[in-house]
């Protein structure tokens, strides 16, 4: 049986990580709080964009010479998956849960006959994918050297999957991140980014013109070449807000959850340590009472 | 016939405003145009420049720096990348910043870099611009 100072040792050591873990949760907390406000502020212009979005692209899609972000390549052969994880880990089964989604969705494509690639954005995933899918990954973006997510980040990231795009190393581009649904759930999601007719189609409210049509200025052709590049990168923007949200509200769970369990833990070793310091005690008293009952 | 317009400006990171006011006028790419209530849907690119948001007596001018505009029944709708209002540009620090990226340009060693340095002068000049109209 350990001794006593070996418990006390022992519950010391669980008490300081209980701290930490506790200060961590608080942190994840207030962390989560401007997440959530970040995201928040950035869906009105996300909406914004996608109805206006929503009225070219039915007015243009018909047109022969629309831009392949669009309608797309016209083959559906190679498929990139940009893969959107945290940068810390310590948050639950929030990357897990985005790697396995990442995974079902390379196996089914696979079953599908189609070649794959994949971006990683965010430290973790990255780590995970490269073990299971390491040729396939052809760019990974970390995020830890910036401080908060703003329009810029998303800009370098939608440049790079342009580039690639343009070069035609790609016909299709889904998006996997994960899905805020409240601050305890949060739910992985694989979205259609390129082309972006079909996650345009999926969904958007459209603004009633009553019966009345645009005028455009230069013309909607160039408006839209404009307009569509801005659209990746306000997807990417708000599915890269949402991730941080996401990432936060988990670890947060996570954190309070090794709070809890410490708490546990340390009561357990206390009822041990009382237990083994009473058996002491009795063991001594024995010895002396019969002690002196020999003499 | 609506006496206000509906007024949205929007950035990717926040919305910056929201109301209702008199009259907006707005630098398109082929020349300014002003919106009133009940304006016909429209919609156009905006080159960097100041837009003048009227309501009462009172005028706001703010920079606009790679934007669209989109006028429907609801209203107008801007979609900013950059908006910063007028009266918080410093003119001389303004001035520092465009001698700071003119430099930039004839030290730029990648072509990337030029771009880069390129694309900030085009904004500082039209941010001076529109702080001297």
């Amino acid at each position: 049986m350990a001794s006593l100072k070996d418990l006390k040792t022992r519950i010391d050591s669980v008490k300081s990580t209980q701290k930490i873990t506790k200060a961590m949760q608080m942190v994840a907390a207030a962390k989560l709080r401007r997440a959530q406000e970040a995201a928040e502020s950035a869906r009105p212009y996300a909406e914004r964009m996608g109805s206006v979005m929503a009225n070219l692209s039915t007015t243009m899609s018909g047109t022969p010479g629309a831009s392949p972000l669009l309608v797309g390549t016209g083959a559906d052969d190679t498929r990139l998956l940009v893969v959107m994880t945290a940068d810390r880990g310590l948050c639950g089964g929030f990357n897990t849960n985005i790697v396995k989604k990442a995974r079902e969705r390379v196996q089914a494509l696979k079953a599908e006959g189609k070649s794959i690639k994949i971006m990683c954005v965010g430290k973790k995933g990255a780590e995970q994918l490269k073990r299971l899918f390491g040729p396939y990954i052809v760019d990974s973006i970390e995020l830890s050297g910036e401080k908060t997510i703003t329009g810029s980040t998303a800009i370098m990231i939608g440049d790079k999957i342009r580039h690639m795009f343009e070069a035609g190393e790609f016909d299709t581009c889904e998006l996997i991140s994960s899905e805020f649904v409240s601050v305890i759930s949060q739910k992985p999601r694989a979205k259609v980014l390129i082309p972006a007719k079909d996650a345009i189609d999926e969904g958007v409210e459209r603004p009633d013109l009553a019966g009345a049509v645009y005028d455009a200025e230069p013309d909607e052709e160039s408006i839209l070449n404009v307009l569509l590049p801005r659209y990746v990168d306000t997807v990417i923007l708000s599915s890269l807000l949402e991730n941080v949200a996401g990432e936060m509200g988990s670890k947060m769970a996570a954190m309070d959850n090794a709070t809890r369990n410490a708490g546990e833990l340390i009561d357990k070793l206390n009822i041990i340590y009382n237990r083994t310091r009473q058996a002491q005690i009795t063991t001594e008293l024995t010895e002396i009472i019969s002690g002196a009952e020999a003499l | 016939m609506a006496d206000k317009l509906h007024f949205d400006l929007v950035s990717p990171e926040r919305r910056l405003f929201a109301g209702d006011v008199d009259q907006v006028v707005v630098p398109g790419e082929e020349g300014d145009f002003g919106v009133l209530p009940e304006h016909a849907p429209f919609m156009s690119v905006i080159r960097p420049g100041a837009i003048t948001v009227m309501n009462g007596n009172e005028t706001e001018k703010t920079f606009i720096h790679g934007g669209f505009a989109e006028v429907t029944p609801a209203g107008l709708t801007i979609l900013a990348e950059e908006a910063i209002p007028l009266s918080e540009i410093d003119a001389d620090k303004l001035a520092q910043d465009l001698a700071d990226a003119r430099e930039d340009i004839s030290a730029a060693k990648s072509d990337e870099e030029r771009e880069h340095a390129e694309a900030l002068v085009v904004k500082f000049e039209a941010m001076q611009a529109a702080l001297a109209a």
